[in-house]
């Protein structure tokens, strides 16, 4: 039987380890004087590139922002990790919860499968700017008279596709259960069903999240 | 993600030049793929060439009667044109079939055409992939198949192509219209677009290095009645086991696609002939030859059936 402090012990021996070895990466000149001899060429010194960083300048809530960001980073990472918006989530982070869904230049999207500096002059709407604590916008509060959630994590993203699909359906697209893609589609618990198909919620407040939809839809 | 530069060009041609000037550059469009297979390091460009912002983003109609497609527009925005959703039912239908609102909003026509397969050996970079890492072997033969392709495959790999889009446009002889890095334009028709894997799975389209799509050209309507019959483990938001996309017109001739089943979306001139006949007749030539696995037989009567369903509709008043 393993005592656990051995484990703990392991784990720390580890990590100094690991600190200790970055900072050896940190510090090539000093690991390239100890290793080669003369004549011999050093070898290249494993240090982390610089990042490739690139500025991108867009509306987020109505507010300018400006960013010099590592070309890597999503729409959705600038969002949280930079202007520090942490209500739009980070589920699966490759296009399949919908936990990251914001408002891109008033269309919904995944912001996770999408680069922050491809958003140059772009207007990006979050749960924060749609509504607050004080003022909620028609969807949140139906939301919470509903009960469309239970832990939480998914509904920043359920809420800002169901203002979306509202918005889609008044103006006329068509969705897979449309009967006649020619006729306007109707307001029908299928259609909201098959659209909030991109967002999923594992504790599975559908039938709630589908009942306040349809009553915002019902008032517009 | 593995470090890139980015870039954005201001014209087609200039897109076209930029990705030959740095190697490993590619294109990005709605990135809905391309980012996904960045992030698994299955794609590693090191350089990005933006797209957006250089136009091909409309939706023109033709001399012929055709619309004339471009590569930027958005998949949501195509499925929504009413000229699409009147006159190419099946192509709006395959759209809307496909993927969920959100990835539709930004997917664009050329990028949807250009998506790579959700084999999953293929998405996993810890097993061998000839498609991933050509001659590194194929991991889907001999393992789990049941989404994997029945017509069309070779020994170095039996993966799918998963576009819905790309079967209603190969129904519809869409022309695909390029600008090479020289400037110099090309149409291909969609019948001489996709490759069978063969020894070189990697090479999935005949477009050269840093061609370009431009558009996409719709041919004048076919008139008759549109199907896309997709069938998937979900009702929504599932890539296809087998989809049926056909045309048919009211004498019952007509032409069907399917996708699902092969390395690209399928399509077989003799089985267009044998559209009066039935769904027996057109299934056998739409799948004559074809080689399934204990995991992937069941394929071949569930393309018989979801053709037997549209054709009872085409039947309908």
């Amino acid at each position: 039987m393993d005592d656990p402090s051995d484990i703990n012990q392991t784990r720390r021996g580890i990590m100094i380890g690991g600190a200790l070895s970055v900072t050896a990466a940190a510090m090539p000149g000093v690991g390239a004087a100890q290793t080669a001899g003369p004549g011999i060429t050093p070898a290249p010194a494993a240090v982390t590139p610089a990042p490739v960083t690139h500025k991108v300048a867009l509306r987020v809530n109505g507010q300018r922002v400006e960013a010099n960001v590592d070309t890597r980073t999503t729409l959705l990472d600038l969002l949280r990790e930079h202007l520090h918006l942490t209500g739009t989530k980070k589920g699966c982070d490759q296009g399949q919860c919908g936990a990251c869904t914001v408002m891109l230049d008033g269309r919904r999207v995944n912001s996770c499968l999408s680069l922050a500096v491809m958003h140059e002059g772009a207007e990006v709407t979050t749960i924060e700017g749609l509504g607050t604590p004080d003022k909620m916008h028609p969807m949140q509060a139906a939301f919470v008279k509903h009960d469309g959630y239970q832990c939480g994590y998914c509904t920043p993203g359920q809420i800002c596709s169901a203002v979306a699909v509202l918005d889609e359906i008044r103006k006329g697209q068509p969705s897979h259960v449309t009967a006649d893609i020619t006729q306007r589609p109707l307001l029908s618990v299928d259609e909201l069903r098959e659209r909030m198909s991109g967002n999923i919620c594992r504790c599975g407040a559908y039938s709630n999240i589908i009942d306040a939809i349809t009553e915002v839809g019902g008032k517009a | 993600m593995k470090a890139f530069t980015y870039q954005r060009p201001t014209s087609p041609a200039e897109a076209a030049a930029a990705v030959m000037k740095v190697p490993g550059a590619r294109f990005i469009g709605g990135g809905t793929n391309l980012l996904d297979l960045m992030k698994l390091e299955i794609e590693t460009p090191a350089h990005l060439v933006d797209v957006n912002g250089i136009g091909m983003d409309k939706i023109e109609p033709t001399r012929d009667g055709g619309l004339r497609v471009g590569a930027l527009v958005r998949n949501a925005d195509l499925a929504a044109d009413m000229r699409v959703r009147r006159d190419y039912g099946v192509l709006s239908r395959a759209l809307v079939a496909g993927a969920s609102a959100q990835l539709r909003n930004k997917a664009t026509t050329a990028g949807n055409l250009l998506q790579r397969t959700r084999c999953a050996y293929f998405y996993d970079p810890y097993q061998p992939c000839n498609k991933r890492v050509p001659g590194s072997g194929c991991s889907a033969i001999g393992g789990y198949t049941r989404s994997h392709a029945i017509v069309g495959q070779s020994e170095a790999c039996i993966a799918t192509h998963p576009s819905d889009m790309a079967v209603a446009m190969q129904l519809l002889d869409v022309s695909i219209e390029t600008v090479r890095p020289d400037g110099s334009a090309r149409v291909i028709p969609i019948a001489d677009f996709y490759r069978l894997p063969g020894n070189t799975p990697h090479i999935e389209n005949n477009l050269a290095p840093g061609e370009l799509i431009t558009a996409v050209t719709l041919p004048k309507p076919l008139g008759g009645k549109h199907f896309y019959h997709k069938v998937r483990d979900r009702a929504s938001y599932a890539f296809a086991l087998i989809s049926v996309a056909a045309v048919v017109q009211p004498d019952g001739s007509g032409r069907v696609a399917l996708g699902g089943v092969a390395h690209r979306p399928w399509r077989v001139a003799a089985a267009d002939q044998a559209m009066a006949q039935g769904a027996q007749a057109v299934t056998a030539q739409l799948l004559a030859g074809a080689r399934t696995t204990e995991d992937n037989a069941f394929k071949v009567p569930l393309v018989q059936r979801t053709l037997a369903s549209v054709m009872a509709e085409a039947r309908k008043a």
